[in-house]
């Protein structure tokens, strides 16, 4: 697992060095692929929490902080430097003055406040509204006590004043998407869904419902000589068929793989250096519900991590397009403990633990499943004659995706298969196990440990990086040992891109989100897209 | 004609109602809702709050009846709703997508029309020939092949080995973008039709109205044009009415796998994402054309056969 990790992020080092040691050629077009649906819901990423649309904010718009996928960690966006209070509340940002919106105007800590105001207004129902939620006041702003956000203050055009509920890194919930910075001039809020305005290296020129979103560089954009491209095309393609004849013909210039593509790649001599791998933070598991009894004991739902033999589905079923999982942290996850080992596949030791237990008998328990390929019913019948050899009897309930997430969150369900994001914040991901978060929020298997409280609650107040990350890793590996879930694998994602295209980073978060600004392309690029 | 035409306009309208009732209902009652569906590929956790925010903006914690009358009022005001993802009047958005549809389903029928039609009145006045063997062989592979599969194979040959065409897209709208989508989706109709125009042809051919036009020594040609062709139109007609009919419903599978910006591929992402308003109302498009172009037909071949017009 390892050894291949190493691997993947040599590739990754390879583009990125191969970027770094030829001049980057100014112009040309990149021919981007959207591959998680047919269409864009809106183009005002304020209101959006898709993926999907988020590739065309990563073009327009940022927010004031961003992903740097090399480092693994959230940095400044908007502003150059931040002064921070002896007590982590109050930050002071100085904000850049050299960003200008699309539109002429430039970047005030007006346009900042007016964002965050209308992601936490609560008529606008936004998503990003629990992000900014960590910002003082945002809470008696959204119940209508209050006409201000308490916590944002405008020092001058180029200084904004942000104090914070707990001492929180703030770069994780402000980095996202769904908090992005639009200008407060725009009289027509509707204009931001059908021609958005922002702050990124390209600016909105045509939107072709159902086909693509096309951008063009933004000639004032802050970092010098950045942009490279003239433009992209962001096309929908959310058939990985279609995707990979596109991509094999050189119509498109990357494409996001799915197991039997990446297998299939790894084979073709023309496309198997040319493959971009990185660990995501979503680590897929079963969540065991202790309304069901015989989850209740710790000793069962070891026996269940034991009976199944996970590195060969990963193997058989997942094309090795994933890392067996060995806690809820996923390998890119600075918590992460490397040297705890996974569950061994031991059926004896299953059947051991499930009569201490008192079912030596066995037991039998449903799962919902959706019908994904990688975490979904055909995940399910490959653990189905595992556990039946240790006596347990699993019956899949095959549902939609959306029916999924209903039937999770309104606790309904006994046992459920699932992709859930475990990162970049592994103090946001270990949350999901404090025993005061709610069931619906992420505490879908309702665990409840004192001992894991005290260490995230110490983890939550502790101002030293290290140490609060020394703590999460104990929290970690003690849900390991409970066993709250089936932990199944970690995503490893995929990207296949051409010979031509550089400056692409492996972005653990969502590998298909880019930094366009940084990609070029040379002279060996076919002429449509010189 | 103008009572014939006025009659069959007003039996559409409670096929219409009955309908929208039906997806109504459907889309009460299965699991799953949009708020659920912003979480459901797990990259964000769940927000109760929000969702239930969500719910009450979207008027989706209002009891089923009442949701209904609102439906329905709005439908009758020929007011689709509002998209729950895109926050637009659901016209808007299918006013977008229906005309890439229009020109997929036209063009592929096209291409049925003039190759089937042809190819199985040849066949018909040759039975038994090489042609009628190869032109049913064809009709049987082109039904029972899969359009996905088709699509593929299409893209494959005419985008990657031989270059020709582009795999996907709609590009600017050109004649290139559309030729692989378009004879993806007209195989299956071209089959039916080719085997029905054989069919038709046959049996017109047997009529004794045909020994008799051949006995008054007109000339092969002359029969085939005056009397064969004109009574087996009505079949064709109808097949290609159906045919036609149905099209846009079946072009789902083709726009998603060709990226076509029409509206089957919104379908499919909103049924998804379960954007309600947006599903029904594209449902709702696909069952007025079918029921439009059916009552086109019906007029047509009155028009070319007035017997039935009397009945």
């Amino acid at each position: 697992m390892f050894r291949r990790f190493t691997l993947a992020a040599v590739l990754c080092a390879g583009v990125s060095g191969l970027a770094l040691a030829e001049e980057p050629r100014q112009g040309g077009t990149f021919n981007f692929t959207a591959p998680y649906g047919s269409s864009f819901a809106t183009l005002d990423i304020q209101a959006s929490p898709n993926t999907q649309e988020e590739f065309i904010t990563q073009a327009i718009h940022r927010s004031l902080y961003a992903w740097d996928s090399i480092n693994n960690a959230p940095v400044l966006e908007l502003a150059t430097g931040v002064d921070v209070s002896d007590d982590g509340l109050v930050y002071t940002y100085h904000l850049r003055k050299d960003a200008k919106f699309h539109n002429g105007k430039a970047l005030t800590a007006d346009d900042i406040i007016y964002s965050y105001k209308r992601v936490s207004d609560p008529k606008n129902a936004f998503p990003g509204a629990s992000y900014v939620a960590i910002i003082k006041g945002v809470d008696d702003f959204a119940a209508g006590k209050s006409e201000d956000i308490a916590g944002l203050k405008k020092i001058d055009d180029n200084t904004l004043e942000v104090t914070f509920s707990s001492p929180v890194n703030p770069g994780f919930s402000l980095m996202q998407n769904t908090t992005a910075i639009y200008p407060s001039n725009v009289e027509d809020e509707a204009t931001f869904a059908t021609a958005p305005v922002g702050l990124g290296p390209f600016r909105f020129r045509e939107h072709v419902p159902g086909s693509q979103i096309v951008v063009e560089k933004f000639d004032e954009f802050y970092e010098e000589g950045k942009p490279y491209l003239d433009r992209v095309n962001i096309i929908l393609m959310s058939e990985d068929s279609a995707r990979d004849v596109a991509f094999r013909n050189k119509e498109i210039d990357v494409s996001i793989l799915g197991p039997t593509q990446y297998q299939a790649y790894q084979q073709d001599d023309a496309l198997k250096d040319h493959l971009l791998e990185v660990a995501e933070v979503y680590t897929r598991n079963i969540g065991f519900n202790p309304k069901v009894e015989a989850f209740r004991d710790k000793r069962v739902r070891q026996a269940i991590n034991h009976a199944i033999n996970t590195p060969l589905i990963v193997e058989r079923l997942v094309k090795n397009k994933a890392y067996p999982a060995s806690g809820w942290l996923p390998i890119s996850s600075p918590a992460f403990d490397k040297d705890k080992a996974p569950y061994a596949f031991d059926p004896d030791k299953a059947k051991e633990l499930l009569k201490e237990a008192g079912y030596e008998n066995g037991f039998s328990f449903e799962v919902t499943a959706s019908p994904n390929e990688s975490w979904g019913v055909p995940i399910v019948e490959a653990i189905l004659p595992m556990l039946q050899k240790v006596g347990i009897t699993v019956k899949p309930k095959p549902v939609e995706s959306s029916a999924l997430g209903e039937a999770v969150t309104t606790n309904n369900f006994e046992a459920f298969i699932w992709s859930n994001q475990t990162g970049p914040d592994p103090l946001a991901a270990m949350r999901c196990y404090w025993s005061k978060t709610a069931q619906s929020a992420c505490n879908y298997t309702s665990y409840s440990n004192p001992e894991f409280d005290k260490l995230y609650e110490a983890a939550r107040d502790e101002r030293d990086p290290a140490k609060q990350t020394d703590l999460l890793r104990q929290a970690n590996n003690l849900v390991q040992d409970d066993a709250p879930v089936w932990f199944f694998n970690y995503n490893k994602a995929v990207m296949a891109y051409q010979p031509w295209v550089h400056g692409l980073v492996p972005n653990a978060n969502e590998l298909a989100l880019q930094p366009y600004e940084d990609i070029w392309i040379d002279d060996t690029a076919p002429a449509s897209r010189k | 004609m103008l009572r014939f035409t006025i009659r069959r306009i007003l039996q559409i309208i409670p096929t219409i109602v009955v309908v929208a009732l039906l997806i109504f209902v459907i889309f009460s009652v299965v699991p799953g809702s949009f708020a659920s569906s912003l979480f459901s590929d797990g990259k964000t956790a769940a927000d109760p709050q929000l969702m239930a925010r969500l719910n009450e903006q979207l008027g989706l914690d209002k009891p089923v009846h009442q949701r209904f009358l609102t439906y329905v009022g709005d439908l009758a005001q020929l007011d689709l709703g509002t998209s729950f993802r895109t926050r637009r009047p659901v016209l808007e958005l299918i006013n977008e997508r229906i005309w890439a549809s229009l020109q997929l389903a036209v063009a592929a029928m096209i291409f049925a029309v003039v190759v089937a039609v042809p190819l199985g009145f040849l066949a018909a006045l040759r039975p038994g020939s090489i042609l009628d063997t190869v032109t049913m062989v064809g009709a049987v592979s082109g039904l029972s092949m899969p359009q996905f599969w088709l699509g593929l194979l299409l893209m494959y040959v005419f985008a990657l080995q031989l270059n020709w065409l582009p795999s996907f897209g709609y590009g600017d709208g050109s004649l290139r973008n559309l030729i692989l989508p378009a004879i993806t989706l007209g195989v299956t109709p071209l089959a039916l039709l080719a085997r029905t125009t054989r069919a038709g042809v046959l049996d017109v051919l047997n009529g004794d109205f045909v020994r008799t036009a051949h006995a008054k020594g007109l000339s092969e040609a002359q029969v085939v044009r005056r009397h064969v062709a004109r009574n087996a139109l009505v079949l064709i007609i109808t097949t290609v009415g159906l045919l036609f009919g149905s099209l846009i419903g079946q072009a789902v599978v083709i726009e998603k796998l060709f990226a076509w910006p029409g509206i089957g591929s919104l379908l499919v992402d909103s049924v998804a994402m379960r954007d309600i308003p947006v599903v029904q109302g594209t449902i709702l498009v696909i069952v007025v054309w079918f029921l439009v172009i059916n009552t086109a037909v019906d007029v047509i071949y009155a028009l070319v056969d007035p017997r039935i017009k009397q009945e």
